[in-house]
Parts: structure tokens; C-alpha cells; sequence
């Protein structure tokens, strides 16, 4: 049995007061999800995944399609007992602490007092949040509301969470606690289903991703498989470079560009026919040093655009994308 | 039932710290000011106006709350998201409406509870300072416990009201849903007018109309029995009884629409 199974999940929402038209955020979406994967939902913003995870949680409904979660289909109360859920950009109630709403959240799971106050204890610890639990919520930053959010969607130690964009708002040392925290959610056998549209999130954390684009599954798999992510190039920062050493490479085609940082101090743009250590090698001996090597490669945002160009000219220009589909 | 009442306490605690329960003050306050300022200026001939004003005044009071938690309550939970995680819990959304009622008459009940008791207290204070020779003459003891038939229909009244306010908030704007409640309040406050409407229209398609109307909406003017305990006039139990039935049967036609509308409902 799959975590997470949606079957062509359409959207439309309607817009415009007069003329009321259909503005599809979800095309046809087909997806699988096995038990304990990290499976990162990818896309730009817009792309429809919020309106993805709220059909599944079905905080809206479908236009057309179905989804269900651990073989049970969406908003079925015994489903709801056995997953979690974050919203994007979470809010809760601004006059009850942090500890209060988690008591509040886990009575509704019909745990036992004792039970509940070890729960909420441990939880606050493990996303983080010390002697702020006893404030009221009004008072907490976007970064803690995320965490306070996170901590309500593991409360029931669920077997599938779905987090909304579960980086944003933190800061990196935040982002790294919360990757690990996923981590830790999948060594015990969680199935975490998370929405991003920053790559470096997923990259550091997936089995398989999906990525979507103007509500259209670009494509699904994992991640290295599915982009073509080893191509463009490397950037290699170099210090202590002569100008005179650089101008040679450059005239021999063994760099693109090079761009000064200051304090002869350069980022180059090495090609990939050109491999990256003999040319540091190169210049080391020259009495340069390096600094830094790292691959260049297509963003998922070049992706994206490349994909929606491919789509697009599949089904003819006019089709594509957010073009408003003719009203039902 | 579980889950409504949980829910329904979030709602009274959230209530209580959001200073909705600040209102007794004021009402206190009103209270003793007017009584004190009427007691100077009639000398106690005229405890009847001061029981009618504190009457008047927990009704208005609760009315207030009733209509702006009321709505306020599934509005600002829809719209700051907030109800995104609570859904996500295993309840499901009538229960969710259902706990939402159920901790705004539990707000409204211990509102009305305060300001019955603070209004006893003033009378029986105000009791004090009369001699026997002017008691005699008012056509009700001060503190008579009749009023409290009164007051009992207040706070059906008031049931009613937040069940028409949670009505409208579960499909349109505060605003409009606030006017929505005013506007079927004032009419049902005529309602009597409605149904002797023929006796004063020629058309018998208007009659019929306001025939319609008189039956589909709430009576409120039959809450409103304050003049009659105020004089002592008397008020069958039966008619309190049937008069709460009326608003319980009211109350759930509407929670029902409630609930049917908020179930299907996409939120943004
Ligand atoms: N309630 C709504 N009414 C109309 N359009 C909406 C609504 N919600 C989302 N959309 C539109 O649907 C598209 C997908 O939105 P969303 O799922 O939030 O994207 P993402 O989460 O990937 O950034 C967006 O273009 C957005 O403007
Ligand atoms: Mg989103």
C-alpha cells in the first residue's frame, strides 16, 4: 500500500466576479508515495503545491480526481488519527501559549493528561523552543510560529506528515535543526511529504521528488536522475591569481569568465570540457591558491522553464500553463 | 461529543483572555451609576424603571457579545488559517461548528450568570435604603425572583442570535454577516406586525407574504417579556417553556445550515 496516492487531482478555482472563468492550480495531477520515503514536492511558487496539499487535506475539494492516504480516501477521520500536517505560513490562536495549544491539539487525539504533558514537553525540546512555550503565541516571531507548527503536525507520532514549505521563515542553523528533525521522522519509519521551491532542501534530504510547474507534474523520480544536474560547468574561486596567468587561460578557452572579487581574488567560470583540478594544479604552481570548487548547474528554476517550454510545445502555445481553461 | 466540548472550551478560554468578558465591568458600572442617579431624582417611587433598565441592560449586553463573537469566531479562524491545523485533527467540520456554539453559549451563559447576580445585588442594596412605607407601594418586592423568567428567556434570545450570527459567518463576510443578523433581529422584533398584515394591505399576495415571512423568521419580540415581570403582570411557566422550545427548534434548523454550508466549504 502506498503513504500518499492522488489520481489526475484537478483544481480549478474560480476567478473574476462578473465572468467567472476557471483558473486551473492543479492539472491532472498523478502521483505514488511509498511508506518512508522523504518525498520532496518541487515548483516554483504557484505551481500549485499548496493546492495540492490542502485536496489531500481536504481543506478544499477536488474538481475532479481523488486522492487517498494509507489506502483510505482524503478527510477520513481514522486517516487523520495516523498523519500530520503543516500549513504554509502557520497561524494559530493568538491567547494561548505554545504549550497550551499543543494540549489543546493533543486532547483532540484523546490522549491522557499525563500522557499528553510528556508529549508536549518532549516536542517543544525537539523543535527547539525553550522558555518561550509559556508565551502567548501573538508574541512569536514567523521562525518560532514555524516551529510551534511542526511540533502540532508530529504530536500523534504520525505515520505520513505533510509539511508546507517547512524551511521558510527559519534561519539557516533553523533549516539544518528541521532537516535533521525530518531525518530523524524517517529513521522511524515516517513517510514526510514536503513542499519546497528551494532545491538545496530537497537535495539534502529526498529519496524521489515530483516537480510541478503551472500545476502540471514536470516530472518525478530521483532527484540526480530527473535534472540533468551534472552539466554546466564549475566555479572555482581562486586567490593570490596574476593577472597575466589569467588572461592566458582565459585566451586558451579554459575559462568563460572570471569575475573579480578583490585583492586579486577571482570566480571563474570553468567550462566542463575543461577538467577543474588540472587547471587549480595549474595554477597553484603559479603561486596561486584555491578557495573554492563547486559545480555549476542548472537552478530548478532553469529546469522549470525548460520543462514548461517542452510542455508547452507539446500542446501548442496557447494551452500552456495558467491559461485559463474554458468554464465548465 | 468529546472533541465539541474541547473545542468549546478553547473558545471560552480564548474568549475570557481576549477581554470579551470586560463588558461585566462596564455593565456593573452603568448599572449602579443609573440606579444611584435615579434613586436621587424619585426618591424610590419608581424601582420599576431600574428593573426594566437592568433588564434592558443585560439583553443589549449580550446581544453585543452574541453578535461579535459570534461572528467574529469561525471568521478570524477561517481567515488567519488558524483552522488549517485544527482540521487536520481527527474532528470533523460539523463538530468543529458544533464546539464553536457550544463555547459561545458557554461564554454567553457565564456573562448572563454575572450580570444576573450583579443586578440582584444592586436591587437588594437599593432595597436598603427605602422605608416600608414606600416598599409598599412598588407592585414587586425589589429583589423578586420573577424577573428571573425574564432572564431566562435573555439568554434563549441570546442562543438564538449566535446561532443566526454563526449561521451567516459560515458562508459571507463579518460585515455583511453582522448587518444579516441586525437586519433579521429588527424584523423579528415586528414580527407580529407580519401576521395581521392583511388587515392592513389590500393585495392578498402581500398578505400571503408576509404571512410566509411572519413563519420562516425568528420571533424575537417573543423573548421580550420584561415589561410584564417589571409589573408583576403574570407570566404563565408555559409559556416561557414553550416560547424555549420555539428558540431550541430555531436554534437547530439553523446549526443545521451551519453545518451543511461549512461542510462543503473550500477554504482559501
Ligand atoms: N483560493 C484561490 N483562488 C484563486 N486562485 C488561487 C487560490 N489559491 C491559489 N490560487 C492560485 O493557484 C495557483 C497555485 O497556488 P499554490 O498552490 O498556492 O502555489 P504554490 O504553493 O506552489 O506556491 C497560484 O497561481 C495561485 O494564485
Ligand atoms: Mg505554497
Amino acid at each position: 500500500m502506498d503513504a500518499i496516492r492522488t489520481e489526475a487531482l484537478t483544481k480549478h478555482y474560480p476567478v473574476g466576479f462578473w465572468r467567472p472563468r476557471a483558473y486551473v492550480a492543479l492539472d491532472g495531477l498523478t502521483l505514488d508515495v511509498g511508506q518512508g520515503e522523504v518525498f520532496g514536492f518541487l515548483g516554483p511558487n504557484g505551481a500549485g503545491k499548496t493546492t495540492t496539499l490542502k485536496l489531500l487535506m481536504q481543506l478544499t475539494f477536488p474538481t475532479s480526481g481523488r486522492a487517498e492516504i494509507l489506502g483510505r480516501p482524503v478527510g477520513d477521520v481514522s486517516v487523520k488519527r495516523r498523519t500530520g500536517y503543516l500549513p504554509e505560513n502557520p497561524y494559530f490562536y493568538d491567547y494561548l501559549s505554545a504549550e497550551e495549544l499543543l494540549h489543546y491539539f493533543a486532547s483532540l487525539f484523546g490522549y491522557g493528561a499525563a500522557d499528553r504533558r510528556r508529549r508536549v514537553s518532549d516536542l517543544l525540546d525537539e523543535v527547539g523552543i525553550g522558555a518561550e512555550r509559556r508565551l502567548q503565541l501573538r508574541k512569536f516571531s514567523k521562525g518560532m510560529l514555524q516551529r510551534v507548527g511542526i511540533a502540532q503536525a508530529i504530536i500523534n507520532d504520525p505515520e505520513v506528515v505533510f509539511f508546507d514549505e517547512p524551511m521558510s521563515g527559519l534561519d539557516p542553523m533553523g533549516r539544518r535543526e528541521i532537516r535533521e528533525l525530518i531525518l530523524r521522522l524517517r529513521d522511524r519509519g515516517c513517510t514526510v511529504f514536503f513542499s519546497s521551491h528551494v532545491l538545496s532542501d530537497a537535495e539534502a534530504l529526498c529519496s524521489r521528488v515530483a516537480i510541478v510547474a503551472s500545476g502540471r507534474l514536470a516530472a518525478t523520480g530521483e532527484l540526480s536522475e530527473i535534472l540533468a544536474f551534472k552539466a554546466l560547468g564549475w566555479e572555482v574561486v581562486m586567490g593570490g591569481l596574476d593577472d597575466a596567468v589569467l588572461e592566458s587561460a582565459t585566451a586558451s578557452g579554459h575559462i568563460d569568465r572570471a569575475t573579480a572579487l578583490g585583492g586579486r581574488r577571482y570566480a571563474l567560470h570553468v567550462p566542463l570540457s575543461v577538467a577543474p583540478d588540472r587547471l587549480v594544479a595549474e595554477f597553484v604552481s603559479q603561486g596561486a591558491e584555491l578557495v573554492s570548487v563547486n559545480p555549476v548547474r542548472e537552478t530548478l528554476e532553469e529546469f522549470y522553464m525548460r520543462k514548461i517550454g517542452a510542455v508547452s510545445r507539446d500542446r501548442g502555445l496557447a494551452d500552456v500553463g495558467k491559461a485559463p481553461a474554458s468554464s465548465e | 461529543m468529546r472533541l465539541i466540548g474541547q473545542i468549546a472550551v478553547n473558545v471560552f478560554k480564548e474568549s475570557v483572555r481576549d477581554k470579551v468578558l470586560y463588558n461585566l465591568v462596564a455593565f456593573a458600572v452603568l448599572l449602579i451609576a443609573v440606579s444611584y442617579l435615579l434613586g436621587q431624582l424619585t426618591a424610590g417611587q419608581d424601582m420599576k424603571i431600574i428593573k426594566d433598565l437592568g433588564l434592558a441592560a443585560i439583553a443589549s449586553f449580550g446581544r453585543l457579545i452574541a453578535v461579535f463573537i459570534g461572528i467574529g469566531l469561525v471568521w478570524k479562524e477561517v481567515e488567519r488559517r488558524s483552522i488549517y491545523s485544527l482540521l487536520s485533527k481527527p474532528i470533523r467540520r460539523h463538530e468543529f461548528v458544533l464546539g464553536k456554539y457550544a463555547g459561545l453559549a458557554l461564554t454567553l451563559l457565564v456573562n448572563v450568570l454575572v450580570m444576573t447576580v450583579a443586578f440582584y445585588a444592586i436591587l437588594a442594596y437599593l432595597n436598603t435604603l427605602y422605608p416600608e412605607s414606600i416598599q409598599v407601594t412598588w407592585p414587586a418586592p425589589a429583589t423578586d425572583p420573577g424577573m428571573l423568567r425574564a432572564i431566562l428567556l435573555i439568554f434563549v434570545e441570546l442562543l438564538l442570535i449566535t446561532a443566526v450570527a454563526l449561521f451567516f459567518s459560515t458562508f459571507s463576510s463579518p460585515f455583511l454577516s453582522a448587518a444579516l443578523t441586525l437586519g433579521l433581529w429588527v424584523i423579528g422584533h415586528f414580527n407580529d406586525d407580519l401576521r395581521s398584515f392583511e388587515a392592513v394591505v389590500e393585495s392578498p399576495v402581500a398578505a400571503y407574504f408576509a404571512r410566509g415571512l411572519y413563519y420562516v423568521l425568528p420571533n424575537f419580540g417573543a423573548f421580550d417579556i420584561k415589561t410584564q415581570v417589571v409589573y408583576a403582570l403574570p407570566v404563565p411557566w408555559l409559556y416561557v417553556v414553550t416560547t424555549m422550545a420555539y428558540g431550541c427548534v430555531y436554534i437547530a434548523m439553523l446549526l443545521t445550515g451551519a453545518v451543511a454550508i461549512f461542510s462543503r466549504r473550500d477554504f482559501k
